[in-house]
C-alpha cells in the first residue's frame, strides 16, 4: 500500500471525512476514477478489513468508513455508471434474516471498489431463486447473522442446481467466522471474512469467468 | 453441594465440589414438550415445565428464565417474527427515524403482557426450586436495544452524528431496563444477564465505549437491586476488561473468539467467567471432541473458582442434539470436580 493510500486508511479509521475527501479529490485530479478506485480506495479498505479480521478495528469503524468510501466515489461514478463493473452479474441479499448490517457494509465496500450490484435486501429461498434466474445473475453474495439462516444456504443451493443455475455463491457473517467449515457445509463456493475479501473473491471470480 | 451453593462458591472466587456448568438453552424447552417455539413461548406454564425437564435431563446449575431478545423490542410496541429453527427475529424497527426517539417513552413492566409472561415464568420457578437452583433473568443493555429498536446501521449513525438524541434514547432505555432488570429479581430471579453486545470491541471502538455504553452500564447497574453477569454474546471483551470490571458486574461471558487463560489472567478475583463453549461448532460435536473442549476450558479458567462454564453466545443454538448436551454434562461429571488436580 502507497502512501496516499496509507493516508486514505488513517483517515478512514478515525472516521476523518474531510481529510478522506480531500485525499480522494487530489486523486481524482491527476487519474481516471476506476485507476484511483484501485490503487487508493481498495488497498485501504483491504487494509480495514485486515485490521477488524485481526481483531484491532471495530464494527463501527469499518461500516461509517465504508459509507465514506461509498459517497466519495458515487460522486465520481454513479450507478450504473459505463465504467463500473460487474453490471447485471453480480447480487447481494441477506437470506432468511432481518440483520441488515453486514449486508449494507459490503455492499458499500463493492460499490467503493467500483462494482455495480444488485441489493436483493432480505429475501427467503423461493423469492431468492426466482430472482437469481429472472436476473441471470452469476455471482451472489450472501449475508447471515443467525445459524438458521446460514443453514438457509444448504436449500438455496439445492434449488438452484435443481434449475440449472451456475450461480457462484459466497457467504459470510458471524456463523460462518465462528466455524470456519460451515461455508463447504451449505455447498456455498467461498467464505469472505471481511467485506474486503468479497470484493477479492468477485475479482477472481469474474476473471475466471471472462 | 446445591446449584445455589456451588455457584454462590465460585462467585466468590473460591473453588466449589464441581465447576458449576450453565447450559443455556432456552427454545430446547420447547423440542421437550413437543411444541413450535410460537406455541411454547405464549404461555408461561409451557417455559416453566420446559425449563424444569431440561435441568432434570442436564442438571445444569441453573434455571434460565430469558425467553428471546426480540421479548423487549416487542414490549416497545414492536412486533416478532418466529421461525421454526431458531430464536424469533424483531420485524420492522420501531424507530424508523430519529425523530420518533424524541416521541418514545419506555413501557410499563407491570403493563406489559410479555414481560409479565417472564415475571410468571420466574415466580414458577422460584416455587419449584426454592433457593436450591439459580434463576437467571435477562435484560438487553439500553446501550444494545437499539440495535433492534431501530437497525443496527442506523443506530450507528445516531451514535456517530446525533449525541443529543442518543443521550435520550439511553435514559429511556435506562428507565426500561432497570424496571425490567428490577421486576424479575423482585419475582424471584437470582441475577440478571445484562446482555450488552454492543459494548464488545467487535463492535465499537474502547475510546468511544468510554463515552458511551460503559457510561450507560456504571449508571444502569448501580440502579439495579441485585447481582448482574454482563455478557457481550460472543463478541470479544479483553481490550475493556478493566473497564467491564468497574461496573461492578459479578460475571462476564466470554467469547469463543478468546482465550479463556488471558481472560483468567486479566481478571482472577475480579471478575466470575461465563465461557466459553463454541455453540456453532457445537452442533457436530463427538463425545471426544466435547470431552477435548470442555477440558481445555475447564483447565484454563477453573482454578481458584470464579468460573461458570457455558457456551459463549448466551444461549445454545436448536440445532445442537441432546446427545451433545449430555456428553458436556458427562465430562463436566468426570473432569470438573475439585481439587482440579489434574490441570497442570
Amino acid at each position: 500500500m502507497d502512501e496516499f493510500s496509507s493516508e486514505l486508511y488513517e483517515a478512514l479509521v478515525s472516521l476523518d471525512r474531510l481529510r478522506a475527501e480531500t485525499l480522494f479529490q487530489q486523486a481524482i485530479g491527476h487519474k481516471p476514477p476506476m485507476q484511483v478506485i484501485e490503487e487508493l480506495i481498495v488497498p485501504a479498505l483491504e487494509q480495514l478489513g485486515e485490521k477488524w479480521n485481526a481483531g484491532q478495528i471495530a464494527l463501527s469503524q469499518i461500516y461509517m468508513s465504508s459509507r465514506i468510501c461509498e459517497d466519495m466515489v458515487e460522486r465520481v461514478l454513479p450507478s450504473m455508471a459505463s465504467g463500473r463493473k460487474g453490471h447485471r452479474h453480480l447480487a447481494i441479499v441477506v437470506l432468511s434474516d432481518y440483520h441488515l448490517l453486514g449486508k449494507r457494509i459490503v455492499l458499500s465496500v463493492m460499490r467503493a471498489s467500483g462494482f455495480d450490484i444488485f441489493d436483493y435486501g432480505r429475501m427467503d429461498v423461493d423469492e431468492l431463486v426466482e430472482r437469481v434466474l429472472a436476473d441471470e445473475v452469476k455471482i451472489l453474495l450472501i449475508s447471515v447473522l443467525m445459524l438458521p439462516a446460514a443453514l438457509k444456504v444448504k436449500e438455496l443451493r439445492s434449488a438452484l442446481d435443481a434449475k440449472g443455475s451456475r450461480v457462484r455463491i459466497a457467504v459470510g457473517g458471524a456463523p460462518f467466522l465462528f466455524d470456519p467449515d460451515l461455508w463447504r457445509e451449505v455447498g456455498a463456493d467461498a467464505m469472505g471474512r471481511t467485506a474486503a475479501d468479497a470484493v477479492a473473491i468477485v475479482h477472481r471470480w469474474m476473471e475466471e469467468m471472462a | 453441594m446445591t446449584s445455589m451453593q456451588r455457584v454462590l462458591t465460585t462467585l466468590a472466587h473460591q473453588e466449589p465440589d464441581r465447576v458449576p456448568l450453565f447450559l443455556l438453552t432456552t427454545l430446547h424447552g420447547a423440542r421437550e414438550l413437543g411444541l413450535s417455539i410460537r406455541d411454547y413461548f405464549s404461555r408461561s406454564e409451557h417455559v416453566v415445565e420446559g425449563q424444569m425437564r431440561l435441568l432434570s435431563k442436564y442438571r445444569s446449575d441453573c434455571l434460565y428464565a430469558f425467553y428471546y431478545a426480540a421479548l423487549e423490542v416487542e414490549a416497545f410496541g414492536g412486533e416478532t417474527l418466529f421461525i421454526d429453527d431458531g430464536p424469533p427475529n424483531t420485524g420492522m424497527p420501531i424507530l424508523r427515524r430519529s425523530e420518533d426517539i424524541d416521541r418514545l417513552e419506555p413501557p410499563r413492566v407491570a403493563e406489559t403482557s410479555c414481560l409479565c409472561r417472564v415475571l410468571e415464568t420466574i415466580r414458577r420457578l422460584k416455587e419449584r426450586v426454592g433457593d436450591t437452583v439459580p434463576i437467571i433473568g435477562a435484560a438487553i443493555s439500553p446501550f444494545s436495544l437499539p440495535i433492534m429498536q431501530m437497525g443496527f446501521d442506523r443506530y450507528l449513525e445516531l451514535i456517530y452524528e446525533q449525541p443529543q438524541r442518543f443521550d435520550r434514547l439511553m435514559a429511556i432505555n435506562q428507565t426500561f431496563c432497570v424496571d425490567w432488570a428490577n421486576a424479575q429479581l423482585a419475582a424471584g430471579a437470582t441475577a440478571v444477564g445484562y446482555f450488552d453486545p454492543m459494548a464488545s470491541s467487535t463492535i465499537i471502538p474502547r475510546d468511544l465505549y468510554l463515552k458511551t455504553g460503559h457510561r450507560v452500564a456504571m449508571e444502569t447497574l448501580a440502579r439495579i437491586n441485585g447481582p448482574t453477569a454482563t455478557h457481550l454474546a460472543s463478541g470479544r471483551g479483553l481490550g475493556i476488561v478493566d473497564d467491564i470490571a468497574a461496573t461492578k458486574t459479578a460475571a462476564i461471558g466470554v467469547s469463543a473468539l478468546e482465550d479463556l487463560a488471558e481472560w483468567k489472567t486479566a481478571t482472577r478475583g475480579r471478575l466470575t467467567l461465563l465461557g466459553n463453549l463454541n455453540g456453532v461448532t457445537m452442533r457436530h460435536w463427538t463425545a471426544t471432541l466435547a470431552e477435548s473442549e470442555v477440558r481445555g476450558a475447564i483447565a484454563k479458567a477453573g482454578r481458584g473458582g470464579g468460573f461458570i462454564l457455558a457456551d459463549n453466545h448466551g444461549e445454545i443454538p436448536w440445532q445442537v442434539p441432546e446427545d451433545v448436551l449430555l456428553a458436556i454434562r458427562d465430562v463436566v461429571d468426570r473432569w470438573g470436580c475439585y481439587p482440579l488436580d489434574w490441570v497442570e
